[in-house]
């Protein structure tokens, strides 16, 4: 319908739309909340079920950091939680640490920041700032959620069954979680964790099929792929690795159930289980393993990307200030998203593979840090004397910054071969990817959800408690994550129960408890952010239209926008998104921002030399487009 | 009069925009071609590494290649048809390609019978995995052929109720291109198995 309204630029057939459209039906409960085709409120499902997954994926991390950093404490008082996880002596059991792990892992890759971020942000930004009145297909988009939702029953209902959820670590690497006399998680939970897993496959595939038909079909008149915001390329290039890399982790799951129910031995071969041979023959456990990490590494960019796209939009927004390199940050993006499916093997140096095909994935892994850099000082670039504005929002985007950069260096470490024999499955590398890939995504998801949550829900969230937030947060983490650089070169192992059996380790046990502490107070500063978000909904400032002075075009709809966003035409798009402090601004009458669907003719003083040839040659044509009519 | 003016010739160009459906639909088959991407370079890895059981593919996979052929041509006859309004023509050819589209699914499974009685399992003792990839790419490739099919259904059903004409080409030109995909997909499948069965 949008598309059609778009095509006939005709403002009798935007009224046509609207008044059989929306206006004049109620909506029931079950419509406008439930099985909703409003890609807004399909946004607020994904991020509520985000949130409430982050909260239980952290709670799980603090669980097993109790473990880690205060092995012989006694666990008791969590019983009414954590049940026959404990065992008699109030010592939590090591495989459920292990599921503990497993499930913190895939809760918060797949449900939280891959669903969660890019499930909220693409839906609710994508036909806002390109100018649509919804997604392409309302359906599909409705089915998207859905089955997302089903996915995250199936794994919830999963923590409750007898032999407890998948416990192979959040790879699932077989053999171990092929068998399932190999670890109670390997039974029941791992066949929940596969369905699961294919039920999220298929509904990020409905939300990425919707997101690339939208963003290329119906974009509003004037806004070329030159002037899309910085947003809109980030969710766009996500979803291309999305609909590009899990197909393929499909082919590795389904590859595994035939192995795990069918008996087939894609993965198993030679493996004595008690004393006794199994039938399984010619199978090779490697082969999982490309399968998986060629979904596996695009995930980290589906992770980070749409944070990426986030922090340009609002370091620009707070900095008054155009963003620094457009076009450089659109090349980079792209960058990043081709190299993300030529470097899987990093992932597999120590696999026993030919150390000339690793270096050959070294040298790729690294080229990965030309685009990033580029990225970061275009950040910090465009802070370079920009007017800063500090909200919670910009904060948090900063803070983005900040820990992609020192994520990212161990990133060039990691990526060596040749020190990733030290390195490799020690908590070096999960200092690293939780700070490059977990914590700047959060960082992302974050600042998108203070700087759009007035769109949303109409109210402005508190600022005061937003500073608090981010501030626990942003210490938080680095007291979190630094010191596990160090343990990790000391050679910590990761997911091992516990370090007290071996006496080098007992001098980082000071570190271990610090680590923990950290954790804990980190986690519980997420429950300022809960509050306010939940307060905000109710009881928050009321919001005006465009309380960030922002360019984009989800600013010019109403408040609290309806199902169709525009009340009237669908406005259109003269400029990039980035027009803010324009010298000579003042003079057309504009303050330091010019939004996106002010025509270049109403602007004559602060327009630049392209965009006066721009308008010129529009006139000509549309004189001799109006001479035609005569 | 100025005023309005400007606005007249300051309009704002026009976006590129494809029919949303079909391209969808183009994406839908991009997402499908990964995954049997995935089962042959799978494959392939699987089978450098040695311990691979060679043996004869089927003959049924020459008749059921020259099926898939047949209903491609069908269905582009059904195009045709429904192009220049030729309601009886598009009956019949459509049909056609739904009764060759569901052979196609019978004789696959008669394939795959051949191949037991060949010794060739899927799964258990006697199995090796290029066995296996045979019937897990066949078989996924049936499911696809199985929803092409329903697809065709929807499509014959929408013929025979006089929904499918030159002005209302939708539906089945996306049909169409689904079903010249799959045997498409079948061709690229039965030739990378002749190549390294």
């Amino acid at each position: 319908m949008a598309t059609e309204t778009n095509l006939t630029q005709g403002v009798s057939l935007d009224h046509h739309h609207d008044d059989h459209g929306h206006e004049h039906h109620e909506e029931s409960f079950i419509s406008k909340y439930i099985f909703s085709e409003d890609h807004k409120m399909i946004a607020k499902q994904f991020l509520i079920t985000g949130i409430i997954w982050a909260f239980f994926g952290g709670a799980m991390s603090v669980i097993f950091r109790l473990q880690l950093g205060f092995p012989d404490m006694e666990l008791s008082f969590l019983k009414p939680f954590l049940g026959h996880w404990l065992d008699s002596a109030g010592k939590l059991d090591p495989n459920y640490y292990l599921a503990l792990v497993t499930m913190h892992g895939t809760i918060m890759v797949f449900f939280v920041l891959t669903a969660g971020l890019s499930g909220t942000f693409s839906n609710f930004l994508i036909p806002l700032q390109i100018g649509a009145r919804d997604m392409a297909s309302g359906f599909m988009n409705m089915l998207s959620y859905w089955f997302f939702f089903a996915a995250s029953v199936v794994m919830f209902s999963s923590l409750f069954l007898e032999t407890g959820p998948a416990m192979g670590g959040w790879v699932v690497y077989p053999p171990l979680s092929a068998l399932p006399e190999a670890v109670p998680g390997s039974g029941a939970g791992m066949t929940y964790w596969l369905i699961s897993m294919a039920l999220f496959i298929i509904s990020t595939l409905l939300g990425g099929i919707n997101y690339i038909t939208t963003v290329i079909n119906m974009r509003t008149k004037g806004l070329s792929f030159s002037r899309l915001p910085l947003t809109i390329w980030a969710f766009f290039l996500t979803a291309i690795i999305g609909l590009l890399s899990f197909p393929v982790l499909f082919a590795a799951a389904l590859l595994l159930i035939f192995d795990r129910s069918f008996g087939t031995s894609f993965y198993l071969s030679e493996i004595y289980m008690n004393g006794e041979a199994l039938h399984n023959q010619g199978g090779s456990a490697i082969l999982y393993q490309h399968l998986f990490w060629f979904l596996g590494h695009p995930e980290v960019y589906i992770v980070l990307l749409p944070a990426l796209g986030i922090t340009s939009e609002i370091i620009a927004t707070n900095s008054r200030k155009p963003i620094f390199g457009y076009r450089a940050m659109i090349g980079s993006m792209i960058g990043i998203a081709i190299l993300s499916f030529i470097v899987w093997a990093h992932h597999m140096f120590v696999t026993g593979m030919n150390p000339f095909l690793g270096s050959i994935f070294m040298f790729l892994t690294l080229i990965i840090a030309v685009p990033s850099a580029v990225k970061a000082f275009n950040y910090i670039t465009t802070l370079w004397r920009g007017n800063i504005i500090f909200t919670p929002a910009m904060l948090f985007s900063i803070g983005l910054v900040s820990v992609f950069i020192s994520g990212g260096v161990t990133g060039i470490i990691l990526g060596n071969n040749a020190l990733d024999i030290q390195l490799h499955d020690t908590y070096f590398v999960v200092a690293h990817f939780h700070i490059v890939m977990g914590s700047a995504s959060f960082f992302g998801f974050m600042a998108g959800v203070y700087h759009w949550f007035p769109k949303m829900y109409g109210r402005m969230m508190d600022e005061k408690l937003g500073y608090i937030h981010f501030w626990l947060t942003f210490v938080g983490i680095y007291l979190v994550f630094f010191p596990m650089h160090y343990i990790g070169i000391a050679g910590f192992p990761r997911r091992y129960y516990s370090h007290t059996s071996f006496d080098a380790f007992s001098t980082f046990t000071d570190l271990n408890m610090f680590i923990s502490a950290a954790a804990i107070v980190t986690f519980l500063g997420q429950a300022i952010f809960a509050f306010n978000f939940v307060w905000s909904i109710f009881r928050g400032r009321r919001a005006p239209e465009n309380p960030w002075n922002s360019n984009t075009l989800e600013w010019t709809t109403p408040v609290s926008p309806g199902h169709g966003n525009w009340p009237g035409k669908i406005p259109h798009v003269y400029r990039w998104a980035y027009d803010y402090s324009k010298p000579n601004a003042d003079k057309d009458g504009f303050g330091d921002f010019i939004p996106q669907n002010v025509p270049l003719s109403k602007t004559p003083h602060s327009n630049l030399e392209h965009e006066n040839e721009i308008m010129n040659e529009q006139h000509v044509e549309d004189d001799l487009k109006i001479n035609d009519h005569k | 009069m100025l005023e309005q003016q400007i606005d007249i010739t300051d309009e704002a160009q026009e976006t590129l925009s494809m029919h949303p459906q079909k391209f969808a639909m183009w994406l839908f088959i991009t997402s499908i071609v990964m995954l049997f991407a995935a089962f042959t370079s799978a494959y392939i890895v699987r089978q450098a590494e040695g311990n691979w059981l060679y043996f004869e593919l089927p003959n049924l996979f020459w008749t059921n290649s020259a099926i898939l052929i047949i209903s491609s041509a069908t269905m582009h006859w059904a195009v045709l048809s429904a192009r220049k309004d030729n309601l009886s023509m598009l009956k019949i050819a459509i049909s056609i390609t739904t009764v060759l589209g569901l052979t196609f699914l019978v004789m696959q499974v008669w394939a795959w019978q051949e191949l037991v009685v060949n010794g060739v399992f899927f799964a258990g003792s006697e199995s090796n995995p290029s066995g296996s990839f045979l019937y897990v790419i066949t078989g996924m490739h049936g499911v696809h052929i199985v929803s092409g099919v329903v697809f065709l259904l929807i499509a014959l059903y929408s013929v025979f109720t006089y929904k499918i004409h030159s002005k209302n080409m939708t539906r089945l030109e996306m049909c169409a291109t689904f079903w010249h995909f799959l045997d498409i997909l079948w061709l690229y499948l039965f030739g990378f198995l002749l190549l390294n069965h």
